[in-house]
Formats: structure tokens, C-alpha cells, sequence
């Protein structure tokens, strides 16, 4: 056979998959839009329905703009695998020689890009309705940095488990958002514990270590996951 | 020179046996024809082959070594094509080829790409969305993929599905180019395709 031989590696399965989940993005930019409008639109209901005391808006801010990016990454969470599942291009990418994790990395990337660096960099335009002050954006907004990667992941991981399930919308809630819980406490505490006078530290540790874990972690648990579902 | 060899394979789906002690070879410049019924379990023996559905027993050699130790370089080797065309709905056609071109470590230059995409009746549509073609027009993005990818193992279900007449015609040519180049197809077809096969296996007998 005359074929040169084809080799497939880790960056370039990434930057295959990133590159190609990016231009779906922006060539369908609807998907993305709608995670961004649902999460302005919810943080700005919160307090037009708690009232305008700005002592209790500026105590939950951080808090409510958190439970909104998380839910607002969790809607865009279905979409990340299961129309390549549906369409074929998720067994194309099996049986391409690269390496399974790069391309699942790359997928991950490009979601949080698409999703949840919006989210971040949205977030302390949304803080100064809750009247927070200079500092507490940013260490949330810093916080959220660290953090909505960790929601990619630990999604990617979840919705993978959910391909081919019946039902697979509910149950990724079910699955997806107890796992949320931790960073939203430590996301939620960095600016809470700014906003008191406290060092923010202990709290960013903790999500950036969340964050190294779960990169280190979760592709992996997530090939197996897109394994069985093509089994 | 490579061949392609299974031994004693066996696949189950749930509780039931979907087929047991099958077992083929094929060598460069052959094709082997998978017929069987609806359900007989085709789709699946591809799948197993490619290594997507795990087998119950048995193995399958590429040029004498067991494609589950060297699973990186037998799937640069391979390339299936499924029930579903892997086709992405918001991509042109030209991108769409350029993205699995790519995803499989074969890039080819834009001359070639419109080559290919001329030779399959797409010259016209390669700028539209894949939404707006039709679905034999999409099969054809599948059939351009096959002139252009280097895979030296084709591994086909229903190739042949929504295409017309001369979509058929495009496809045997590209299946007689591949042959004489010293390439080898699995196919698991309904209709008669020429050149005739090497080979048949009947599944579900």
C-alpha cells in the first residue's frame, strides 16, 4: 500500500477538535447567545424580586451570579456531545488515529470557551448591579475563571454518562448539578470572603486544585464514558 | 501488501447471540461482501471490526498483529462509514470534508478538495450549509471523502443508500480505484456491485 503513513497525536486531535467545535459555535452562534442571554436575564430578575436594599443585594450577589453561571453552563451542557453522537462525527472521532483524550480535551476547551469565558467575563458587569465593590468583582470574577472550566469538565463527564440514555435531559440535572455543589460553596465564599475582609486566598486554592484534579481526571473518565456509549 | 484477517468472532447484543464462530480473510486488491438479512447483525460485525463494539470472542489481525495491541495504527489505517453520513449540519460541504480530512491526519490541498468534490456532482453546493443539502447530496460529501482519505481498509455499511444512479456509478469507480491501488473494503451491502467481490459472507445462516 502506497498510503504514507498517517500518524495521529495529543495536540493534534485538540487543536482539531477545539478548532472545529469553535467554528460550529460561530457559525451557529444561537446556542452560545442563549447561555449568555439566560444568565443576564436571570441575574438581573434576582433583584428586581428581593427588592432594592442595597445591604442584602450586595450580601447575595456573589452567591446568585454564581447559581447563575452554573446553571447557565448546565443548559448548554446537553448540546456538548449529543449531536456529534447523533450525526456520526463522535464515532468518526473514535476511530480517528489520534488519541481519545486530546480530542475530548479539545472538546471540553471549546465548550468552556464558548460557554463559560463569557459567563466570567460577563460577570462583574452583572456584579455592579448588586452594588459589589471593585475588589469583590474581581476576586469573583477571578474565582468564576477558575471555576467554570471545573463545570465543563465535571458536565463533560456527566453528559457523556447520559449519551444514547432515554430521558438523558433529566437525569444529566440529577447527575450534573449535586457535583456542582462544592464550587459553588468555594466560588461563592472567595467574594463573600472578600466582600467581609478576609483573605479570598484558601477559597481560590481550593478551586484552582478542583480545577488541576479534575483536568487531570475527567477526560479520561470521559472516553470511557463516550466508549460505552458507542459500544 | 496487507490483509485483514478475523478469527472465530462472536457478538451478542444484550442476552442474545447476534453471531458466532465467523471468521474471514482479505488481502490487498480484495473486497468482501457482507450480506445477510435485516438484524443479522452486519452493522454490528463492522462495528466489532473497527473496534467501536467489543467482541465477545475472538480477534481480528491486521497483517498478523492483533488490532486490539495496536489500536492507534490500524485506525489510521481504517476508515468506516456508518448508518449516519458524520455530517455536521452548520459546516459547508467543502468544510465538512476539510474537518474529517483532517481529523483523520490526511490533509489535502484545496485543489484536491474541489477535485473531489466536482468528481461527486458538488461543485455547486461546496459553499452551502449540509442542512441545505439533500440526503443522498450528502452521502456524496461521504463518497468525495473516499477519493481523497488514504486509508488503506475501508470498512462500509450501506455505502450505496440514498444515492441515484450515477451517485452508484461514482462509487464503483472509487471502489475499483481503491481495489487497484491495493486497498481492501468490507462492504455490508444489499445490491450488486461491480467488480464483484472476492468474498461473501452470509451472516445469520
Amino acid at each position: 500500500m502506497s498510503a504514507a503513513a498517517i500518524a495521529g497525536s495529543f495536540p493534534t486531535g485538540f487543536s482539531w477538535a477545539l478548532g472545529r467545535d469553535l467554528r460550529i459555535a460561530w457559525r451557529h452562534p444561537g446556542e452560545t447567545l442563549l447561555v449568555i442571554a439566560f444568565f443576564v436575564l436571570v441575574a438581573s430578575l434576582f433583584p428586581l424580586g428581593v427588592g432594592a436594599e442595597p445591604q442584602l443585594l450586595e450580601r447575595v450577589g456573589p452567591g446568585v451570579i454564581w447559581v447563575c453561571a452554573l446553571l447557565a453552563a448546565f443548559l448548554s451542557l446537553p448540546g456538548m456531545f449529543a449531536g456529534d453522537y447523533a450525526d456520526g462525527s463522535l464515532e468518526q472521532m473514535a476511530l480517528s488515529p489520534h488519541p481519545m483524550p486530546g480530542w475530548v480535551a479539545g472538546k471540553i476547551a471549546a465548550h468552556w470557551m464558548s460557554t463559560g469565558l463569557p459567563l466570567t467575563l460577563l460577570s462583574p458587569l452583572l456584579g455592579l448591579q448588586y452594588g459589589l465593590k471593585a475588589d469583590t468583582l474581581a476576586v469573583m470574577a477571578f474565582a468564576l475563571f477558575l471555576g467554570t472550566p471545573v463545570l465543563s469538565l465535571l458536565g463533560a463527564a456527566c453528559t457523556a454518562l447520559t449519551l444514547g440514555a432515554r430521558g438523558g435531559g433529566m437525569l444529566l440535572a440529577l447527575l450534573a448539578l449535586p457535583l456542582f455543589v462544592p464550587l459553588l460553596i468555594f466560588g461563592a465564599g472567595a467574594a463573600e470572603a472578600q466582600a467581609s475582609g478576609l483573605s479570598p486566598a484558601p477559597h481560590l486554592s481550593l478551586l484552582g486544585a478542583a480545577l488541576i484534579v479534575a483536568a487531570m481526571a475527567l477526560p479520561g473518565a470521559v472516553c470511557v464514558a463516550i466508549r460505552i456509549a458507542l459500544d | 501488501m496487507s490483509a485483514i484477517e478475523a478469527r472465530d468472532l462472536a457478538c451478542s447484543r444484550g442476552l442474545a447471540p447476534l453471531f458466532r464462530h465467523v471468521a474471514f480473510g482479505v488481502a490487498s486488491g480484495e473486497w468482501l461482501a457482507l450480506r445477510g438479512a435485516n438484524g443479522s447483525g452486519k452493522t454490528t460485525l463492522l462495528r466489532c471490526v473497527a473496534g467501536l463494539t467489543r467482541l465477545d470472542a475472538g480477534e481480528v489481525l491486521w497483517d498478523g498483529v492483533a488490532t486490539r495491541e495496536a489500536a492507534g495504527e490500524f485506525r489510521a489505517r481504517l476508515l468506516y462509514s456508518g448508518h449516519s453520513a458524520g455530517v455536521k449540519d452548520d459546516l459547508s460541504a467543502a468544510q465538512n470534508l476539510r474537518d474529517a480530512l483532517a481529523l483523520r491526519a490526511a490533509p489535502a490541498t484545496e485543489e484536491a478538495l474541489n477535485d473531489a468534490l466536482a468528481h461527486v456532482g458538488l461543485e455547486k453546493r461546496r459553499h452551502l450549509p449540509a442542512r441545505r443539502l439533500s440526503a443522498g447530496q450528502k452521502r456524496r460529501i461521504g463518497l468525495a471523502r473516499l477519493a481523497l482519505d488514504p486509508a488503506s481498509l475501508w470498512l462500509l455499511d450501506e455505502p450505496l443508500t440514498a444515492l441515484d444512479d450515477e451517485g452508484q456509478r461514482i462509487f464503483t469507480g472509487l471502489l475499483r480505484r481503491h481495489l487497484d491501488r491495493g486497498g481492501l473494503a468490507l462492504v455490508a451491502t444489499h445490491h450488486d456491485v461491480s467488480p464483484a467481490p472476492a468474498r461473501e459472507l452470509r451472516l445469520g445462516s
